[in-house]
């Protein structure tokens, strides 16, 4: 089986540079603009994009996501709706891999077997979720495999090599390194200890490892695009978003562009990337 | 669905920290190595008759244990049915039963070399024993609470500062004790090389539920051979309030094999159970949070829910994963009682009994005087009286200032 994301960083590795990968929150501020972010991402250089699940409680993310969760869930965002959004996305764009990230909770309370079949007619290439470690596999991860999605699989620099193994084992896609031990926005990562972290994960798997946690401006994304197969920004555009709303917090005129500036400043940062042999 | 008997109710969790469909692991993989090394150290501990001495010993002199197990005379003849015993949690060292499992786990931390404690607290009674324990061992100690449950509860904010903890109020989401709890664990990714956390109830990614439950059991333990010297026999029925249920596992577990005890958990029905309330179990269903799937209050989407209660220390939208099985499997009985009923039997026992009960056991207090009429005089039932009521004094004479006027 190859889903959309093997494809695109099959074609990366012919073009010989790392993926640029952006996080947004599904829903946030609302539905329908959330939409249009979505669809500018592509256009403006993202290579695969992640969509986060709105939750009340993600325990694992910083002030600026959390805040953007509850943002879309005061708009009445939920998981149907957010397999909705996906599917508007796919009205025009069949290529760029898209990926759901979240929280067990709300997949569990949709029905495992109905989410898995109902995100895959909706164009869901893969799942990262945060609370499900290789010990639950039988909850979601397995069952995904079997549907035809990827599994991506967050390792950290508290994953250590004897540990390595049964993370990697049902991980598919891509891997998603964890630059820091922290919550997304908070520190910056140190791309040198992130190139020995990447040197040390390929010494086991053959997977595209992509690298996100503490990446905001168009130079950390560059210098981390040098030392793995891609970068991840969340929190930097999801503050972008926050910024442009309305003191109540609704879109503005701006709120989409402001999205898509920041993506397209940051993936020349990553195109410029000179990526390491091998 | 027929539910299975298992032979024993007390074999639980399996290898994978499941009760039932209960329980698990459900954290990030940040965390994931902690935990392994955390279930490892306490499996060494328990097999160390070293620790389990040095233990006692704290528990003896620091705590004050064994907590008494009173015969409540008066409140006995005023409900006219069943004689009514209170187990004396409320007289340990930091006024409730909550050292009695922070002694344990800052014992684990000094046998993993961890020198920075963090906390979540709602009532600030385990925030109080954590802040307690680690001055006396000097360590770091961080407590996130709710900002709710800081303006509620500041007689503890006020003695965890004493004690040379930080409290750090929690601004984010419906700032209590489940806001407190993210916070914590957002504390514990980032400084997980030094950091260990101190889990207030029996809830949390497995091993917390079962070592929580296992320091606590000196609750029930107890209260077997007190109440075999006194009475001669066990108890007939057992009541105790629940929030996350720590004090209600502490008592219960020990006796969970005896079958003919009728055993009573509490949970806080707040304005009712058709309106806002933190009934998990009368009012939720399984999900997954903080790092195991109970009962939990939620929305159609999955949303945890806000929960209330007038008790901060049973506000919390769900319930450690070993009740949820004990109540699936029908072994425990789960009532609630309202914010009203609570404030009733935190008067009926102040004026009764000469003790002034936290308003967490006064809803176990409150479903005594419904259930202690209707049983025979020569009837058994213990009631844990989980901590005193010092901390709510204040915001109890506001409530009942505000009703007279």
């Amino acid at each position: 089986m190859t889903t959309r994301i093997d494809t695109r960083f099959a074609e990366l590795k012919k073009e010989g540079r790392a993926a640029f990968v952006t996080y947004v929150m599904a829903g946030d501020p609302d539905l329908s603009t959330s939409l249009e972010i979505v669809k500018a991402l592509p256009k403006a250089g993202s290579d695969v994009i992640e969509l986060g699940i709105p939750f009340t409680d993600p325990m694992a993310d910083g002030p600026s996501i959390q805040a953007a969760g509850l943002r879309a869930l005061k708009n009445g965002m939920t998981l149907k709706k957010t397999l909705d959004l996906v599917r508007g996305f796919r009205k025009d764009d069949n290529f760029t891999p898209l990926v759901l990230m979240g929280y067990y909770n709300p997949i569990y309370i949709y029905g495992v077997d109905k989410f898995l079949a109902d995100a895959k007619t909706a164009g869901v290439d893969g799942l990262i979720i945060v609370d499900l470690p290789p010990e639950e596999d039988d909850e979601l991860c397995i069952p995904a495999l079997k549907a035809g999605l990827n599994f991506i699989r967050l390792a950290t620099p508290t994953t250590d090599d004897k540990r390595l193994p049964a993370v990697l084992a049902n991980t598919s896609g891509f891997v998603y390194y964890v630059s820091i031990a922290g919550i997304t926005g908070a520190a910056a990562a140190d791309a040198n200890a992130v190139g020995e972290a990447v040197a040390r994960i390929k010494r086991h798997t053959k997977l595209p490892i992509c690298v996100g946690f503490g990446i905001r401006t168009p130079e950390a994304a560059r210098a981390i695009a040098e030392k793995a197969d891609g970068s991840v920004v969340g929190t930097a555009l999801v503050d972008a978003l926050k910024n442009s709303l309305d003191a109540e917090g609704r879109v503005t005129a701006k709120t989409v562009n402001a999205v898509a500036e920041l993506t397209a400043a940051l993936a020349q940062g990553v195109k410029g990337a000179q990526q390491a042999a091998g | 669905m027929n539910i299975v008997k298992p032979n024993s109710y007390r074999s639980g969790p399996d290898e994978r920290g499941h009760f039932g469909i209960f329980g698990g692991r459900f954290v990030a993989e940040t965390l994931m190595p902690l935990i392994l090394d955390l279930e490892k150290a306490y499996t060494a501990a328990k097999a160390d008759p070293a620790f389990q001495a040095e233990m006692n010993g704290y528990l003896k002199n620091y705590v004050g244990r064994p907590s008494p197990l009173y015969f409540a005379e008066r409140l006995t003849e005023h409900l006219g049915g069943a004689k009514i015993y209170l187990k004396r949690e409320e007289l340990n060292h930091t006024g409730s039963h909550k050292v009695n499992n922070v002694l344990g786990q800052i014992m684990l931390a000094r046998r993993m070399g961890k020198k920075r404690i963090i906390a979540e607290t709602g009532a600030g009674q385990h925030g109080v024993a954590t802040a307690t324990l680690c001055a006396r061992f000097g360590l770091e100690c961080v407590v996130y609470m709710g900002a709710v449950d800081v303006d509620r509860q500041q007689p503890n904010v006020i003695r965890m500062e004493m004690l040379g903890a930080t409290v750090v109020p929690v601004q984010s989401g419906t700032r209590t004790l489940k806001d407190a709890m993210n916070e914590a664990l957002r504390d514990w990714v980032t400084n997980v090389h030094n950091t260990f956390y101190c889990i207030g109830t029996v809830a949390g990614p497995h091993p917390y539920p079962t070592l929580v439950r296992d320091f606590q059991s000196i609750i029930g333990n107890e209260t077997k051979t007190q109440m075999q010297e006194i009475e001669g026999r066990l108890p007939d029925s057992l009541v105790a309030c629940i929030g996350g249920g720590s004090n209600a596992m502490g008592l219960f577990h020990p006796f969970l094999d005896d079958s003919t005890i009728e055993i009573f958990g509490v949970e806080a029905a707040g304005h009712g159970l058709t309106q806002l309330h933190a009934a998990s179990i009368a009012g939720g269903r399984p999900g997954v949070l903080h790092g195991n799937r109970t009962y939990l209050l939620m929305d159609a989407d999955g949303q945890i829910q806000d929960a209330h209660s007038i008790s901060a220390g049973l506000d919390y939208p769900g319930i450690g994963p070993e009740h949820s099985w004990l109540h699936e499997i029908g072994r425990v009985n789960y009532l609630s009682a309202t914010d009203d009923e609570a404030l009733a039997a935190f008067q009926l026992l102040s004026k009764l009994e000469g003790i002034i009960p936290a308003l967490e056991p006064a809803h176990a207090i409150a479903k005594v005087m419904e259930l202690a009429p209707k049983r025979p005089k020569d009837h058994l039932m213990v009631v844990n009286l989980s901590g005193r009521g010092d901390k709510d004094v204040p915001q109890v004479g506001d409530i009942l200032k505000g009703k007279s006027k």
